[in-house]
């Protein structure tokens, strides 16, 4: 009973340190970006929400935020951003084309980037407000609170 | 009106070639048959109208008409300050017309996009390779007859 007390409060533990340390990679193709931006900055400050560090290498992140349309031939650049993420990694979807395609329903464009990689928040929206996207990344830290932790060094050792 | 007195003089030296000739809104147009485009073009770019740029270039699908596509070509002249729209039709067996590459160097991808998006081919590119689609894409987008919903992905899709 007490190794169980000690491992939930660990996943606990895991889930707060994670959900306020979000490192983001913006990767942006389109109009969706000014709304970004205006996430990002001191307006409405994403910082307030410890994912304040935009990183420019998926390498170094650990949340995607696929802001805009993606075309078919972005797609593959995408999953190879997707695959660079080290675990654990979290996805936005980010406004409407991301979502679904948006009003691209055409033979370009990829209808929601959900086809290309796994998505934990979709924000709808053309472009989504500021409100939104701070809402959204609210439930991802709830999200990342609430799942049992990925504790990867443990689980190679069992 | 000026544009009048370009068009009277285009369908006097190029009895053949010119088939029609209006000023629709004040802009002036001309149609012209496929072959005589390579005479009219050098023509229409020496003095005294000096259409020293071509602005756009680009193609139409009617799917009903009998020849399917309408190449058309807006050049504007910087002396002159004046406009001159050209339009040609062509047939979708036979679709190729000549480069214009030789004239403006932008032609080059435009020619390329219009290839790329509706299948005219162009004699005399030196590169007609696809501009916007990638090189396994089938078929030509633009196409009227091109499914509206079709997908050709780069990579299998998750669903």
């Amino acid at each position: 009973m007490q190794g169980n007390f000690i491992t939930t409060r660990l996943n606990a533990m895991l889930g707060w340190g994670r959900k306020y340390s979000l490192f983001h990679y913006p990767f942006v193709t389109a109009c969706c970006g000014m709304e970004y931006m205006s996430a990002a900055c001191a307006h409405f400050d994403i910082d307030r929400f410890g994912a304040g560090w935009t990183r420019f290498s998926p390498r170094q992140s650990d949340l995607l935020l696929v802001v805009g349309t993606i075309s078919q031939k972005q797609a593959p650049v995408l999953r190879t951003v997707y695959d660079q993420m080290t675990e654990p990694k979290w996805v936005i979807a980010f406004g409407a084309c991301a979502v679904s395609g948006g009003i691209y329903d055409n033979y370009a464009v990829v209808q929601g980037v959900d086809q290309v990689i796994p998505v934990d928040i979709f924000i709808p929206g053309c472009p989504p407000q500021p409100e939104m996207v701070l809402d959204g990344l609210i439930k991802l830290q709830d999200k990342i609170q609430k799942t049992k932790q990925d504790w990867r060094w443990k689980k190679q050792r069992s | 009106m000026e544009e009048t007195t370009i068009l009277e003089a285009l369908k006097r030296r190029f009895p053949k070639g010119v088939v029609d000739a209006s000023a629709p809104l004040g802009d002036a147009t001309i149609v012209i048959r496929k072959d005589a485009l390579l005479e009219i073009i050098p023509f229409l770019k020496e003095k005294p109208y000096e259409f020293a740029m071509l602005l756009d270039l680009t193609c139409v699908d009617y799917p009903e008409r009998a020849e399917r596509f309408e190449m058309v070509y807006h050049l504007f002249s910087l002396a002159a300050n004046r406009r001159l729209r050209i339009k040609l039709s062509v047939p979708e067996d036979a679709a190729v017309v000549d480069s214009l590459v030789r004239f403006w160097k932008n032609a080059d991808w435009l020619e390329r996009e219009v290839f790329d998006m509706f299948g005219v081919r162009f004699a005399g590119h030196p590169d007609l390779r696809r501009l916007f689609m990638n090189d396994g894409f089938v078929g030509h987008p633009l196409r009227k007859d091109y499914p509206l919903r079709k997908r050709q992905p780069m990579i299998p899709l998750r669903k």
